[in-house]
């Protein structure tokens, strides 16, 4: 296996920010605009998930616009914890715009508010709720095939 | 509005779940007392053996550590610990690999990794803390572990 890409775990806390903004956002929006920027979200969740998390607009901005600013990272992080979040987090936002497309707009807000919550966790405390998900989600007997 | 109410719950459980989260990461709770009673250990102790974890018991106490591929926190946690054995006499850290070893995992019932076991010489487990602990919750609880050894000396 080749060796894992590490990423700087600043730029991680970013992303989840700028992704704790669009979500709050579009929590209050008018449904339309709720729809498009929950789908320009999932859109950039499938981008970071299945293409790397370094081609994600959040992490080109960070390396672009923050990071120039700051010391230089004390610490990098193995990218597939990270990787693995974006998952579970495309598929909240695909639960919520199925919602909202089946005409179950409550549902959608749920959906996009355990989005909310994990992002804003993960900005705030560093806590990521998605790979904590990963062994529990093993101990079922599922997945694994990603890192064996 | 529905979405200003959901977002204004959403915020209120992200600031619990966060503060909860910076109180309970890390700290070591107590699974079996750390001095042996007279009439022996309570039956629900857990014990565990050094066939189990793969190397020989310390003298003094065990760090078990169990870890995964998917877990930021288990690399600084390793560091961690096997930064302290190398201070400590009698100390041994241990890594195990929580998804090569479900049947382990499900007895012990970890649910997070980093979960971190401290065991006595005996191979009791003793402590208990999932999470980056804090240098010094790792200090202070070898110190407590190492007490109840020295009394019953």
């Amino acid at each position: 296996m080749p060796r894992p890409t590490q990423v700087d775990p600043r730029g991680l806390r970013v992303a989840a920010a700028i992704t704790s903004v669009v979500l709050a956002v579009a929590l209050v929006a008018p449904q339309p605009v709720a729809v498009t920027l929950l789908a320009l979200q999932a859109a950039i969740f499938a981008v970071s998930a299945f293409g790397g998390l370094q081609y994600s607009p959040y992490s080109l901005f960070f390396r672009r616009v923050v990071r120039p600013r700051l010391s230089p990272p004390g610490d990098l992080e193995d990218s597939r914890p990270p990787t693995f979040a974006q998952v579970v987090g495309l598929a909240f936002l695909l639960v919520a715009l199925a919602a909202y497309a089946a005409g179950a707009p409550t549902l959608g807000l749920v959906a996009t508010a355990f989005a909310l919550v994990a992002a804003v966790l993960n900005a705030a405390v560093g806590l990521c709720l998605g790979c904590e998900l990963y062994l529990a989600g093993r101990r079922l007997g599922l997945g694994g095939s990603a890192t064996t | 509005m529905t979405g200003l109410v959901v977002l204004v719950v959403a915020l209120t459980l992200s600031v619990v779940l966060g503060l909860l989260y910076q109180r309970r990461n890390g700290r070591f709770r107590e699974t079996a007392p750390t001095v042996p009673v007279p009439a022996g250990r309570p039956d629900d102790a857990v014990r565990l053996s050094a066939q189990q974890i793969g190397v020989p018991l310390g003298t003094e106490a065990t760090l078990v550590q169990f870890s995964t591929a998917f877990c930021s926190p288990c690399r600084a946690t390793k560091a961690l610990l096997s930064d302290v054995v190398s201070r400590e006499t009698g100390v041994v850290h241990v890594e195990i690999d929580a998804e090569s070893h479900l049947d382990l995992v499900r007895e012990l019932d970890i649910m997070r990794t980093p979960t971190v076991l401290v065991l006595d010489p005996a191979g009791v487990v003793v402590r208990r803390a999932s999470g980056l602990p804090r240098r010094d919750q790792v200090l202070t609880t070898l110190a407590a572990v190492r007490a109840g050894v020295d009394l019953n000396k």
